[in-house]
């Protein structure tokens, strides 16, 4: 053997190997699948991006005009629109300033227009990509055009685009909205500690007391992911609206701003900061505890030294979950905001109040940074969090205490009493039929169909969204991530696939939405058929919650043996077939799962679906936003129950068919 | 091995292969044939590119450079699914939600043959390994043993030209190990088929293959039968790496002699300049015992090469069962001891204790010489 370090690969070619007919199919599918999350993601967000730094603006010295004497005879003199309005001071500056779609008519330089007036006027351009519209004939070129004083009214001029910083410049010098950045920002954090805190002891009592009823509270804790995030803003104008049943207790402090939003806002992440933190506690090493009572320390030291370090991942992975929900919210704030801005809620009166999309563009831009940051940082955490488990730990056992496990149980009744409450506020508003004057119970509320939002119908069309969604979304995600995982080779291709798949979970739904408006809504997209159809609002949805899908089901994957697909080659038998026979039944459970994750998003989602829906696929939880914003409050409450309801029955319904099919198909798991 | 002898025989070969990870070379222009019925082992240590080799056999991972001839033909760039080999892994890859049955029958299926055919093969394979009730089972009920069995029909169902074997019986408990490895062997005589085995066990190497291939740091250290690696290792790492070896270090003498701590002793022929720095090895079981009784009752006990006996002192002795292992001192291996095992026999008549001096002899023909770790052979 000769020195090792100074063997080198010969010169000369590397042998490329020949795909087998599996290699193509499968490159064949991922670059399909990698093409749809472009489509539905990538160029979204780049249409919404270069919308965030496209600006318009009127250019008056771009046009040249002449005027006729009532005889039609011109005089040679030629104008200019500038120069007629700095000599009149019709316009200031900020009125050039302009959006996409705006029209400037000409008429108001000559104050003693008159169309009936036989004066004639000749117009041009000054450069060949000027343009100005006659009716809605667009000009172009600089060839002088006459037009009679009547059609002269007709005459708009069109802004020019440019590219650059001003929407920016002007989103930073408007204090009613960069104001919002702050007050997102502290709703975010306060919202984050607050959840924290309190899961945090949730699930410390779930996972280290022996009290009772963890079975129901575990329920209770879950409950909040089956509504829509608005809906506890219902439930507290209820409780301490102007009408509220007990506003006595804020003492005069008004729900709608920031402490409803607060309030709101831990209700509807409870749940997702209970399942990480939960998950946190319960891979805690038992031997850890062991040896800190062999050393004599004392219950508070343990719980500073081995619990919180232990749990610390956990902490603060809920932590940025938690903030990115918040901050991304939309739902929530709109109901129970009030003059309080946030960034989601900017976005929203940016694009459907002023039709400002550009402004909406910055605005979305702006919320993407936060999110992102918090993305990124919770997927750094993750990845370390693995570390931790070691296959030698033992899980923890707690020992019954009659007086800590009785304060646990006071504690976990109180965090229950106030998720339950606010769905049986919703409910219970939902049943009466005037509040507070008329205190009797109807089903009236229900009569959706005489209310603005939809009706029945929205209710109906978010069923067949979260059915569409699950089918669909679910092919895709679980194929997707089987091709990802293992295919051969192809290296570049499945990083950018894994980068594209984690993405969504960075964007925020109401950006997402903006940028589908942008992307999809633009006639020369060939893709703009599905505009104001069910088939964007399923792309949209399966696109907006892909991440944690793709996550599941590569986890799911990840536990399949390697060499299945080895010995599926070896046998000669095409990869589709092993996926069929042995890898879809495998993973059926990981499957489901991703399902009924689909159905209840689909069903609950406001932010992205709210700019895409149109008349005719107007969905239940937009009838709720509708419905609350037209003054139905309670017929919103009962159509957020209504919701509820739905998504416990799916959750029911997959129950048992997970536990049929696992019947059926998963014989082997059982010695 | 000569080429001009066998080649028709010549079932696979692999020539100038080279692997590389980025920078890293898991695999130096390796070349190697194999016979047609013939079982070869690839034994190394762990990282040593065993199983690299192996995988580039398959095609599971191309090599980066090289070819490989399978039945006369270049299958050098071809995917896994266009080769004709069968494949058994360390972790049996049974697919856990079909039967025994199914799992045989999955690589029989789409190839023409009919229903009825392919539940005769699977009953046969069954019957083959051992196995014949348990056809409706699935994978998790039967212990690892049995799946390993069921993995192995699986990958000969179609009777591939080729069996890849990675590994396959390090996840079992040792005498199941023992039980099966005979059971492999067997199978694969009957069978005929030409066979790779992949292992980390030289005790599983040694029992199992017509010839071994140790493997170190991506390079063929030798290829040759069990008994030439073991008894004529062709570099200090395959004497090392395969059973037990003292390792002395010492110079060249004249040819046939090397010089340890100034003695000069007889040796195999070895080929170093004199002076030259080596070490020298000997297997503790060659170490040879004299004095009354040391060998069988009325043998007789005659020093063969004055040379190489000395008088050593015996500092420690550890009963390993069927023999003695005694740690041997001599100021010519100055501070290191020299192993020996002797039977229990002969320690019981020479009346071996910890303490006591005995004289021993170092045979001529068993006494080899290296070049030092990290130096060319």
């Amino acid at each position: 053997m000769s020195d090792i370090s100074a063997d080198k690969l010969p010169e000369g070619p590397i042998i490329k190997g020949k795909l087998s007919r599996d290699d193509v199919i499968m490159r064949l599918g991922m670059v399909v699948i990698a093409l749809y999350l472009i489509a539905t993601l990538v160029f979204p967000l780049w249409a919404m991006l270069s919308k965030s730094f496209s600006t318009y603006t009127f250019n008056l010295s771009a046009y040249e005009l002449q005027v006729s004497d009532e005889a039609g005879d011109y005089s040679g003199e030629i104008l200019t629109p500038a120069a007629l309005n700095d000599k009149m001071q019709v316009l200031s500056e900020t009125d050039l300033i302009a959006g996409s779609d705006s029209r400037m008519g000409l008429t108001q330089f000559f104050p003693d227009f008159s169309f009936r007036s036989p004066v004639m006027y000749q117009i041009r351009n000054t450069s060949e990509t000027g343009r100005f519209l006659v009716g809605s004939e667009l000009k172009t070129g600089t060839d002088w055009l006459e037009l009679d004083s009547n059609t002269f009214r007709r005459v708009q001029l069109r802004p020019e685009k440019a590219t650059g910083l001003g929407n920016f410049v002007s989103y930073f010098s408007t204090p009613a909205l960069f104001n919002s950045i702050k007050n997102s920002l502290v709703i975010a954090v306060i919202s984050t500690v607050v959840t924290v805190t309190l899961a945090f002891w949730f699930a410390y009592a779930l996972n280290r007391s022996c009290m009772r009823f963890k079975g129901f509270f575990r329920l209770v804790a879950m409950a909040p992911i089956l509504v829509p995030s608005l809906l506890p803003g219902i439930a507290l104008v209820y409780l301490f609206g102007n009408q509220g049943m007990i506003k006595e207790l804020l003492f005069g402090a008004s729900i709608y701003g920031p402490i409803g939003i607060v309030i709101g806002s831990v209700f509807f992440t409870f749940p997702h900061a209970f399942i990480i933190i939960s998950t946190a506690l319960a891979i805690s090493d038992g031997r850890l505890y062991e040896a800190a009572a062999s050393l004599r320390s004392t219950p508070w030291r343990t719980f500073w030294t081995v619990t919180i370090p232990g749990a610390r991942y956990g902490l603060i992975s809920a932590a940025f979950v938690v903030f990115n929900l918040v901050i991304t919210d939309f739902g929530l704030p709109k109901v129970i905001g009030g003059q309080f801005n946030v960034l989601a809620v900017d976005i929203y009166k940016q694009v459907i109040g002023q039709q400002n999309f550009e402004m909406g563009a910055v605005v979305s831009v702006v919320l993407v940074i936060p999110a992102i940051f918090a993305f990124a940082i919770d997927r750094l955490v993750q990845s370390k969090q693995v570390a931790l488990l070691s296959a030698r730990s033992v899980p923890y056992q707690p020992s019954p205490n009659a007086k800590t496990d009785r304060i646990f149980l006071i504690y976990c009744l109180l965090v229950a009493f106030f998720i339950v409450g606010i769905l049986a506020v919703c409910q219970f508003a939902a049943l009466i039929k005037f509040w507070p004057y008329d205190l009797s119970f109807s089903l009236t509320n229900y009569d959706f169909d005489r209310m603005d939002g939809g009706g029945w119908a929205s209710y109906f069309n978010s069923i067949k969204l979260g059915l569409f969604t699950a089918v669909a979304g679910t092919c895709v995600v679980f194929f997707g991530a089987y091709l990802v995982e293992k295919s051969n080779g192809f290296r570049t291709g499945r990083a950018l696939f894994q980068m594209f798949a984690m993405l969504p979970m960075a964007i925020p739904g109401m950006v997402l939405g903006l940028a589908y408006i942008f992307f999809f809504n633009n006639p020369a997209n060939p893709l703009n058929v599905i505009y104001g159809t069910m088939a964007i609002l399923v792309v949209c949805t399966v696109t907006h919650f892909y991440t944690v899908s793709h996550l599941t089901a590569v986890t799911a994957l990840k536990q399949m043996d390697r060499e299945f697909e080895s010995v599926s080659a070896s046998l000669k038998q095409p990869t589709l077939k092993l996926f069929g026979r042995v890898t879809v039944p495998v993973c059926l459970p990981a499957i489901l799962d991703i399902s009924i994750y689909l159905f209840v998003n689909a069903m609950t989602t406001v932010s992205a679906v709210v700019f895409l829906y149109s008349p005719k696929t107007s969905l239940a939880s937009i009838a709720v936003l509708n419905m609350d914003d037209a003054g139905d409050i309670a017929p919103a409450a009962a159509m957020g129950m209504m919701i509820f309801y739905t998504n416990a029955a799916a959750r029911v319904i997959h129950l048992l068919v997970s536990r049929g099919v696992l019947k059926r198909t998963q014989a082997w798991r059982s010695r | 091995m000569t080429e001009a002898a066998a080649p028709l025989q010549t079932y696979l070969s692999i020539d100038n292969l080279w692997k590389a990870f980025g920078d890293f070379l898991a695999l130096k222009d390796i070349s190697l044939e194999i016979d047609e019925r013939e079982f070869v082992c690839f034994l190394g240590p762990s990282g040593c590119g065993k199983t690299t080799l192996l995988r580039a056999i398959a095609g599971l991972d191309l090599q980066t450079k090289g070819t490989v001839m399978q039945g006369g033909k270049d299958v050098s760039n071809l995917p896994p699914s266009e080769r004709d080999f069968g494949i058994v892994f360390q972790s049996y890859a049974l697919f856990p939600n079909l039967t025994i049955e199914k799992n045989i029958a999955f690589g029989l299926e789409n190839t023409g043959r009919s229903k009825s055919e392919i539940a005769v093969r699977v009953a046969e394979l069954l019957a083959l390994v051992g196995l014949p009730d348990q056809g409706a089972k699935y994978p998790a009920q039967l212990s690892g043993g049995q799946q390993q069995r069921i993995a192995l029909a699986r990958a000969i169902a179609t009777n591939p030209g080729l069996l890849l074997l990675d590994e396959p019986l390090s996840a079992l408990d040792a005498k199941v190990r023992v039980h099966l490895r005979h059971e492999i062997k067997e199978l694969q005589r009957k069978l005929g088929v030409t066979t790779v085995m992949v292992t980390h066990d030289q005790e599983e190497a040694l029992a199992m293959a017509d010839r071994i291939v140790v493997m170190n740091h991506g390079v063929i250290e030798q290829v040759g039968t069990p008994t030439e690696v073991y008894r004529q290792p062709a570099s200090l790492f395959v004497a090392d790496f395969i059973g037990e070896m003292n390792q002395i270090p010492a110079s060249a003498g004249a040819e046939g002699e090397v010089v340890i701590g100034g003695s000069t002793l007889k040796s195999q022929q070895h080929g170093f300049g004199a002076g030259s720095a080596i070490v020298a090895a000997i297997r503790p079981e060659d170490v040879i015992p004299h004095g009354d009784g040391a060998r069988s009752p009325g043998a007789p006990d005659e020093i063969e090469t004055p040379e190489n006996a000395f008088e050593v002192t015996v500092a420690e002795m550890e009963f390993l069962g069927s023999f003695w292992r005694c740690r041997l001192q001599h100021e010519i291996f100055g501070d290191s001891e020299l192993i020996a095992d002797f039977s229990i026999n002969a320690v019981r008549r020479l009346d071996l204790a910890e303490g006591k001096s005995m004289t021993i002899e170092l045979p001529e023909g068993r006494l080899m010489a290296f070049a030092p770790a990290g130096e060319a052979a």
